[in-house]
């Protein structure tokens, strides 16, 4: 079958209503299931977290939801500024815990760290104060990965994509930028450049070589309809982006699943000793 | 007959039957108040609906004293149908529901559609069952189907034809599709013209009752639906609450439907039968063990020659 090009257009408009009403009661309902009232999150000033933040307040009331802004010292003053400004509208307190001094005291031991591994570094930072809020305040931890960049693998392991619920992991980049209109979340949030400001001037878009606009686009058809990567490239996408991003997709598989357990026994954790996580609650 | 029926849309709780219970019987009670003779509950609603592993633990058997015994002793004058992880005397596991009446247990269907693609696992765990059958109640006949089954058309299209006045279906639907649908979610959509069809080409009564709550992340959307024999919807649970919906159900609903609208008078049976049977001999004929020689021949004439010899054997009884 041949695609046209209007078939490809853009992804058909989100029901942004629909989705805070399922997303929501997710966050209430997996939560009270698991024992806790109470969830905390990393407010970076970003649309995602911001969202998230959004959808837990009214999930939970903000008294149930802690904020935790985590810069490091070269993090743009702006990511705070936002972040002060989304908690302000949403009437989240928010905690701060400065990353610096327990990522340099990493950093000073170690050399020659490229931007990568220095990026890994402050986002696993980020995690364990997270994990540590969420001991100290018996409150779960929320992820903010997105869709996009769960298939392409754009996160850290143990790091950003760490978390006990993801309420947007099933939402692509541009639709979370539809819901973040529908809950009000200020527009300088929503249209400032996509950054995991691990380093100045660090953009996803240049990082990642596509438009957020394009590649959610090209997830859309691949992923979500199941057309074949020969009739996305008949259809108008570049051959060497669907090829860029199809491998992309299968190179970072691994961080969608857990560590591989060898097989040895007849019945074995994660082969074959298959219980849901909502196990009797 | 005019009764009163109570779609009881409530979300159960994953492998913990004694909180179930306590739902089923609260819902009973309810109903009960309400004057309701007939409460119909989703699939699983004894267990939850994402067992895996958990599938054998929660087996029961009907005929033993069971969780089902202590709903049916509550039921009052109620009947109920009440969906349960069945063992079979063998020991195989069906995803089933129980028709209650009477404070016992009169009916079982076990799901004979068994999802098992995409999002759904269910054959890994269930053994499917082999009987479309209806059970006569107080009500008249009823026909009871869960979930995937009302999906293929031949279930209810049987049912109908044992003289079902209504069609029972027990669901665990997922809530799916939040993009380009107007306000709807994509599956509520999905099954709205799908209860109705089967209702209005069937002139039967549909009740639809789903589950609520969510599952390892996965919501069940409710929204349960009873649809008339004409297709009109006329009661709607709540989407993705528990709710308790409450509704008459008039049977002559069905005689003036049928009055107006023959179709089960006058379907042909035999002839569905017939090509049934021909379309079900086709599709295990091994083309690439035909003779190529005789490969122009149609199959048409080949059937019917096979059924002629066999015919021929069978009069002289060779074998």
């Amino acid at each position: 079958m041949d695609l046209t090009s209007e078939q490809i257009g853009a992804l058909p408009e989100l029901n942004a209503k629909l989705v805070v009403e399922i997303t929501t009661r997710f966050l209430s309902d997996e939560l009270r299931k698991a024992g806790f009232q109470k969830a905390v999150l990393g407010l970076s000033g970003g649309i995602d977290s911001s969202v998230v933040a959004a959808l837990a307040v009214r999930a939970l009331g903000a008294n149930n939801v802690i904020g935790v802004m985590m810069p490091y010292r070269t993090s743009s003053p702006q990511s705070t500024e936002d972040a002060v400004l989304l908690a302000a509208q949403i009437g989240l307190s928010t905690e701060k815990f400065d990353i610096s001094e327990m990522a340099d005291g990493y950093l000073a031991k170690r050399s020659n760290l490229n931007d990568t591994r220095r990026g890994n570094v402050f986002t696993r930072c980020r995690m364990i104060v997270l994990y540590d809020f969420s001991a100290e305040r018996n409150a779960l931890v929320l992820g903010t990965s997105n869709k996009t960049e769960l298939l392409l693998g754009y996160g850290t392991l143990f790091g950003d994509l760490a978390s006990a619920l993801n309420p947007i992991g099933d939402l692509y980049k541009t639709e979370i930028r539809q819901l973040a209109r529908f809950l009000d979340i200020p527009e300088r949030i929503i249209s400032k450049p996509p950054t995991a400001d691990l380093w100045a001037g660090q953009s996803d878009e240049t990082e990642l070589g596509f438009s957020y606009d394009e590649v959610d686009r090209l997830l859309y058809h691949c992923v979500d309809l199941r057309f074949s990567g020969a009739q996305l490239v008949a259809s108008g996408f570049s051959e060497s982006l669907v090829t860029r991003v199809v491998e992309r997709i299968r190179r970072n598989q691994f961080k969608r699943r857990g560590p591989l357990v060898c097989k040895l026994s007849p019945r074995s954790v994660t082969h074959d000793f298959l219980y849901p996580r909502d196990w009797g609650t | 007959m005019k009764f009163k029926i109570a779609l009881a849309q409530i979300a159960p709780q994953l492998g913990d039957q004694k909180a179930n219970i306590q739902k089923h019987v609260q819902a009973l009670e309810r109903a009960a108040a309400a004057g309701v003779q007939l409460i119909v509950f989703p699939e699983l609603s004894l267990t939850g609906y994402t067992l895996k592993d958990l599938t054998p633990d929660m087996a029961l058997d009907p005929d033993v004293a069971s969780p089902l015994q202590q709903i049916a002793a509550h039921s009052g004058g109620l009947s109920a149908v009440v969906g349960f992880v069945e063992q079979a005397k063998d020991f195989k596991f069906y995803n089933s529901v129980a028709f209650l009446e009477d404070k016992a247990v009169r009916h079982v269907h076990r799901k004979v559609y068994l999802p098992t693609y995409g999002m759904f696992d269910e054959k890994r765990f269930f053994a499917a069952g082999d009987l479309v059958r209806v059970a006569d109640t107080h009500f008249g006949k009823l026909g009871f189907l869960i979930c995937e089954d009302i999906w293929h058309f031949s279930t209810a299209y049987l049912l109908a034809h044992q003289g079902a006045l209504m069609i029972v279906a027990s669901m665990a639907g997922p809530g799916r599709g939040v993009r380009g649908m107007d306000s709807a979610l994509g599956s509520a959509v999905s099954w709205e013209v799908l209860t109705r069809t089967v209702a209005q080409f069937n002139t039967v009564y549909v009740v639809a009752v789903n589950r609520v709550g969510f599952e390892d992340g996965v919501n069940f959307f409710g929204g349960s639906l009873l649809v008339d024999p004409y297709g009109n919807v006329v009661a709607r649970g709540k989407t993705l609450d528990e709710d308790l919906v409450i509704a008459e159900v008039d049977f002559d609903l069905v005689r003036r439907a049928r009055a107006q609208v023959p179709l089960l008078r006058d379907e042909n049976i035999e002839l569905t039968m017939r090509e049934l049977e021909r379309i079900s001999r086709d599709r295990f004929e091994l083309p690439f063990l035909e003779d190529p020689k005789k490969k122009s021949r149609a199959s048409k004439t080949k059937v019917q020659i096979n059924s002629r010899r066999q015919k021929s054997k069978r009069k002289t009884g060779k074998r």
